[in-house]
């Protein structure tokens, strides 16, 4: 089997921070980029662009509804609004601001989802973004995006910044995460991509579900199962070819996310896969219940999101399938 | 070319009733939309088309032009009859109102190619903060055109509303001017009895805003009142204008029952003589 990377850990990093230093650098090289602040700026990676630029920061407080009617207002104006907090209330608390004022208006705001997943770990359920991939995915006009380390929260917030005319949501962790994405694969949005190569099964995966699912493929391959590994960074659109072509070559797929299953990331491959070449599928993610409190790690297993638990539950999946 | 403001008040009275035939033509074709409203602001539309805002029907992306952001979308046909009066577009458009196909929508969209359309909008709520994001806006770029929100009374109840007002108060946005329909009626009755909203004008002054008063079906006092508006530094305007819902239409004036009723063929040209013979 081909090696498509060398699975190297640059170093734990969240992806806020690339999330953070994406929209610092756009603050750069775009002077019509304003950021709102809805009182957890520094919580959400956005303090370096804060100090940087405080004559285009404008502080809006615990007032998730009006940073997005704001935001809307400015983009309306020519500017690029930034709107971020934490991806419950941003893609809840707002969301029909951002259905009909932001999606409805087709304006470039970028909305950041912050605290992504059960990974936010002791602050609980309340604070678990784990049904804004379903909400946000079914807006006309939105771009989802879901990097899976802080290299790729930095190239993503930056295309998003550069490259998009409408509104775009980006959903990033708190924890630190492995930094892995070599440079030498490119990031463009809506592409999927080809992390590990296989034949048997493809673990098609979002967010930080991209290293445990290359973990969980890793162990497989001990066990003779030769496991493709495909990082779905942009949701929506979602990358098509890349799905179909897993189906057809793998004949089976199994998707992970750290999210509800009902409506989210597998939902969205499923939605390809039965529309164009239907295989047997496995969506591992959470399944119909809300978080809790724990130590991430205690968490990634409670739920089974860890590697070794992947891999048990996509062995079962595949002795199934015989 | 910006508009040639009117001053003279018999014309813009002319204008008033001319764009209430439109809106009662235009909604009875539909058969279906939101009469009393409409009629209600028949008169600040004028006021704010004709003689208040800087704008150009034929540049209506101009960059300094003052901004018009319906809040409450469902009075659409106000403000496409008074769009066609001031040139953006044909007035035989106005009976094509949400008929298929139609740039006019039933709550106003952007998408559709009508000019003059700031915002696409109808969920209540929502348009006072894209008014801020807009006043903030053109203060970073110094530029000295107006934000003008036009808001209902109903619509106040919306916590949204009172995030938009704190955070205009909070950047002293002067060039932000808010106008309330209160007409005081709302789809289920009086907005006493359905939610109340006094002491309205003590809850805009404790959120930091300059409060003025007026008749909303009175041209005169709609004119001194935006002027005065103007003048205000540091702070953001609301004008609680009070109309009568389905001003000018004896037969339904106040009448709850018309906020979102369309009048028959018949009614409509009774109505009509009735504005004909003011």
């Amino acid at each position: 089997m081909k090696t498509i990377m060398d699975l190297i850990n640059r170093g734990n990093k969240p992806t806020k921070a690339g999330f953070g230093e994406g929209i610092y650098e756009a603050g750069n090289l775009y002077p019509e980029l304003m950021v709102l602040g809805a009182d957890i700026t520094a919580s959400v990676g956005l303090d370096m662009f804060a100090k940087a630029f405080p004559e285009r920061f404008f502080s809006l407080g615990i007032a998730e509804q009006n940073c997005a009617g704001v935001a809307a207002g400015l983009a309306l104006s020519g500017k690029i609004p930034v709107f971020s907090t934490y991806g419950v209330f941003a893609a809840l608390r707002s969301a029909d601001q951002i259905r009909v004022s932001v999606c409805y208006n087709n304006l470039h705001v970028i909305i950041g989802g912050a605290h992504a997943g059960i990974s936010v770990g002791p602050d609980g359920a309340t604070h678990q973004a784990l049904e804004d991939i379903a909400i946000m995915r079914v807006l006309p006009n939105m771009t989802l995006l879901s990097p899976c380390d802080a290299t790729q929260a930095k190239l993503l917030t930056l295309k998003a910044a550069g490259e998009l005319k409408g509104p775009v949501y980006i959903r990033f962790g708190r924890e630190a995460v492995p930094d892995f994405i070599p440079e030498t694969i490119e990031t463009e949005i809506g592409k999927g991509q080809i992390l590990k190569d296989g034949t048997d099964v493809s673990l098609i995966a979002t967010g930080h579900m991209v290293w445990e699912a290359l973990q969980a493929a890793y162990m497989l391959a001990k066990s003779g199962v030769e496991a493709r590994v495909i990082n779905i960074h942009t949701i929506k659109p979602i990358d098509k070819q890349i799905i179909i072509d897993a189906a057809r070559e793998t004949k089976c797929i199994v998707t992970i996310e750290e999210h509800q299953v009902y409506g989210g990331f597998g939902s969205a491959v499923a939605e390809v896969v039965v529309q164009h070449h239907p295989v047997r599928m496995k969506m591992i993610g959470i399944n119909d219940t809300f978080g809790e409190s724990g130590q991430p790690a205690e968490l990634m297993k409670k739920f089974k999101l860890n590697a070794e638990d992947m891999c048990a539950t996509v062995t079962q999946f595949l002795n199934d399938n015989h | 070319m910006i508009f040639k403001k009117i001053q003279d008040i018999e014309k813009l009275k002319e204008i008033s009733s001319d764009i209430r035939k439109d809106i009662l033509l235009s909604i009875a074709e539909a058969r279906s939309g939101h009469t009393g409203g409409s009629l209600g602001l028949a008169d600040v539309f004028t006021c704010l088309y004709f003689s208040v805002m800087d704008h150009d029907p034929q540049n209506p992306s101009w960059k300094e032009r003052d901004r018009l952001v319906l809040s409450i979308g469902h009075v659409a046909p106000v403000l496409y009859a008074a769009l066609a009066h001031a040139g953006y577009f044909p007035k035989e458009e106005l009976l094509t109102l949400r008929k298929f196909g139609s740039r006019l929508q039933g709550h106003p969209g952007r998408d559709y190619g009508l000019p003059g359309i700031e915002l696409s909008a109808g969920s209540l709520g929502q348009g006072l903060s894209v008014a801020v994001g807009m006043a903030l806006a053109a203060r970073y770029d110094k530029r000295n055109h107006r934000i003008y929100c036009i808001m209902g009374d109903g619509e106040l109840q919306e916590g949204s509303v009172w995030e938009a007002a704190m955070s205009a108060a909070h950047y002293k946005l002067d060039q932000l001017c808010v106008l309330v329909d209160r007409n005081k009626l709302q789809i289920d009755g009086k907005n006493s009895d359905v939610m109340e909203l006094e002491p309205l004008a003590d809850k805009w002054k404790s959120f930091g805003w300059q409060v003025l008063e007026c008749n909303g079906n009175d041209h005169n006092e709609l004119l001194n009142t935006f002027g005065l508006a103007k003048k205000v530094t540091s702070k953001p305007q609301v004008i609680l204008a009070h109309t009568l819902m389905g001003k000018g239409v004896a037969d339904i004036e106040n009448d709850y029952r018309w906020h979102g009723k369309a009048p028959s063929k018949e009614e409509t040209l009774r109505f009509i003589e009735c504005l004909n013979k003011k």
